[in-house]
């Protein structure tokens, strides 16, 4: 790690336990994310995917602080965020969430939508002012001035995902968690929501954790990519590297199941069809979490769970046989 | 040419009648499927594509009507049959899967009861024959331990395992014609791939054809023989998959395919269309897409295009088409049209 310049962002074997009610006595765990570590340099994208219930948008979420982390730390820029200090960070880490209905209140009018963190965190003197950043904002997301009286019923998915990045962007956070932001918007829009969470990230040198299950997407995105299974980081690495050539075997079948548009590909590929479902997290499997699926495991997986190790420069994977 | 189409839809319309006015869903699509082909029926939310699927099924919502056209099923018109006829038909011809598997199948009664059902309603088979039908089918969507899921209830099972449990209920009575209606978009990738082979698979041992529907351009492309482009209820373009993605001659399918994030070493950025869909309520007089269209042209905006021939295994209906076509010298200018 010498040499290397200090990360904005970094996660330190966070672990998020829920709690759940078995029956009358017991309390059983659902280990949502176990012990996952990686970090953010400013202005980069992470890309971080898996399948549902992988515990993808609870790392997202644990990471805020909106959910209590059950153990682990977190870093933003050299300094450890706890639950006393969080709301200093709260300017700088903000959230873009998946459903663009659910996330927007609807009695709210768009220019209360955008300008609460502003009125929360104090970001200006004069009602003109506070006027003039929220047009600002809409025009950066591509939106209109025009938009700000408006209730978000009144605008399609597409915009309404817009307004949610213009929530998270007024109060000029230096790192957005993008949980999911376009998986449900159509192809077309959805090209449109990717382009402008560049353009900001070019303009405004944003870092992201980018968040979703579209493996197409994320590499599009992302400089390095995280595969979860099950809470727990199973390879991370380069993007171009872990699509190009995946190491851990969930990695392997997860890229190739990704349905390529491309008939000539289509036709030439081969496939590696995982047996079964992933295991519900509160019965994990012990040892190695995707054992149960793997068509490399041994009796060693059974025994233990696979580090991640490096095992070129620059990627991590956690398999015993790799 | 000379043999029968298995199913030919003809200039169907659709509508729903609503409060707000006429929502024009479907507006004049035309195709036709051979027995044993993948067809792919690709576009956005709104273009049209589930509700022709639902018009050929005759399931739509009480404000929904077909407005015009024909759906000839082995020449005959399917849109005439009486009600009685139709529940005949639909399971045993045609059958159709949903995209949410959990609301199709009805969390009151069990696995067993329910694809039991859709084998005595469709065969005259007894009791035990129509138990070990439900077992066969079970074994051939690939769920272990048939027995014991017959008697289990639908929220016992994962997604996937729902899905093979709607794709054991349709093809329980062998259609001639499966129709897949996003049968993926709710599940995960590696289930996703199991299904996808799942449905290969059956495909080739069983001989049906399918109409696939789906906005996943990667699905489409996996899968499909032909397929079709829609765009606000209409065809825009129509060939075999290789026609459309490395000819593709509508600037709707030119665009969707530029949306599309691909593997690259180098970033390319994404050309998005721009703007929202179409309006259904207040169609444009010329072409749906010319509002959002780069290379719209005088003509797009006054008249709608009609269908040509670009080869063999093509058909679009755009105009900047027509005037490639016609700089190419393979259409000769018609009477009166200018570009």
């Amino acid at each position: 790690m010498s040499g290397r310049k200090q990360p904005l962002v970094e996660v330190r074997n966070l672990k998020k336990y829920f709690p759940i009610k078995s029956g009358m006595m017991n309390k059983t765990l659902l280990k949502a994310v176990d012990d996952v570590s990686f970090s953010i340099d400013e202005g980069e994208t992470l890309g971080l995917v898996g399948e549902s219930g992988c515990g993808k948008t609870t790392v997202g979420r644990t990471l805020l602080h909106l959910y209590t982390p059950t153990s682990g730390e977190v870093y933003f820029d050299g300094k450890r965020v706890t639950e006393k200090n969080i709301g200093d960070f709260r300017k700088d880490m903000q959230i873009v969430f998946q459903d663009p209905y659910s996330s927007l209140n609807p009695r709210m009018t768009v220019s209360d939508i955008i300008g609460e963190p502003l009125d929360i965190h104090k970001l200006y003197s004069s009602r003109q002012e506070r006027a003039d950043r929220i047009s600002e904002l809409l025009t950066i997301v591509g939106l209109n001035s025009e938009h700000a009286n408006r209730y978000a019923h009144e605008f399609s998915g597409g915009q309404r995902q817009r307004i949610g990045i213009a929530r998270s962007l007024a109060v000029n956070p230096r790192f957005i968690v993008c949980d999911e932001p376009v998986s449900a918007l159509d192809v077309s829009i959805q090209a449109q929501i990717i382009n402008t969470f560049e353009e900001l990230q070019q303009k405004l040198g944003i870092a992201y954790l980018f968040i979703a299950h579209d493996l197409l997407v994320v590499q599009h995105m992302s400089k390095r990519i995280a595969v979860m299974y099950l809470g727990h980081i199973v390879e991370i690495g380069p993007s171009m590297e872990i699509i190009k050539s995946p190491i851990h075997p969930y990695s392997e079948s997860l890229i190739s199941a990704i349905p390529m548009p491309d008939p000539e590909t289509a036709r030439h590929k081969n496939r590696i069809i995982l047996e079964g479902d992933v295991p519900s997290p509160l019965k994990m499997p012990r040892g190695c979490p995707f054992r149960t699926r793997c068509r490399y495991a041994t009796k060693e997986c059974e025994e233990s769970r696979p580090e991640l190790k490096e095992v070129a420069p620059g990627r991590f994977v956690a398999c015993h046989h790799r | 040419m000379s043999e029968m189409p298995l199913l030919q839809v003809k200039n169907l319309h659709t509508s729903f009648f609503t409060d707000a006015g006429e929502v024009k869903a479907v507006n004049g699509i035309s195709y036709n499927l051979d027995a044993g082909k993948v067809l792919g029926i690709v576009g956005e939310s709104g273009s049209g594509k589930s509700v022709s699927a639902y018009s050929i099924m005759r399931i739509l919502t009480d404000t929904g009507r077909v407005t015009g056209g024909e759906v000839l099923f082995k020449g005959e018109n399917i849109l005439n049959y009486t009600p009685q006829q139709m529940q005949k038909f639909r399971g045993s011809r045609i059958s159709i899967i949903f995209q949410d598997p959990m609301t199709c199948l009805n969390p009151t009664f069990s696995i067993g009861s329910q694809l039991r059902e859709a084998i005595r309603i469709h065969t005259d088979r007894n009791k035990e024959q129509i138990q070990a039908r439900a077992v066969e089918m079970l074994q051939l969507v690939g769920v272990n331990e048939p027995e014991r899921r017959l008697r289990q209830y639908p929220h016992e099972l994962s997604g996937g395992m729902r899905q093979r449990v709607m794709i054991a209920m349709a093809l329980a009575c062998e259609p001639d014609i499966l129709i897949a209606d996003e049968p993926t978009t709710a599940l995960d990738v590696t289930i996703q791939a199991q299904i996808l082979e799942l449905m290969q698979s059956l495909q080739k041992k069983l001989g049906m054809a399918i109409i696939m529907i789906t906005h996943d351009l990667g699905v489409i492309a996996d899968m499909c023989d032909e397929i079709i482009v829609m765009y606000g209820g209409k065809v825009c373009e129509r060939g075999t998959a290789d026609e459309i993605f490395y000819n593709p001659r509508h600037e709707y399918t030119k665009g969707l395919i530029r949306s599309i994030p691909r593997i690259s070493e180098k970033h390319e950025k994404l050309v998005p269309i721009a703007g929202s869909p179409v309006d259904l309520l207040n169609l444009p007089k010329g072409c749906a897409f010319a509002a959002r269209c780069d290379h719209a042209m005088k003509i797009c905006l006054e008249q709608p295009p009609e269908e040509i021939r670009v080869n063999d295994f093509h058909i679009a209906a755009c105009w900047n088409n027509v005037r490639r076509m016609m700089e190419d010298g393979q259409l000769e200018v018609k009477d009166g049209e200018e570009v």
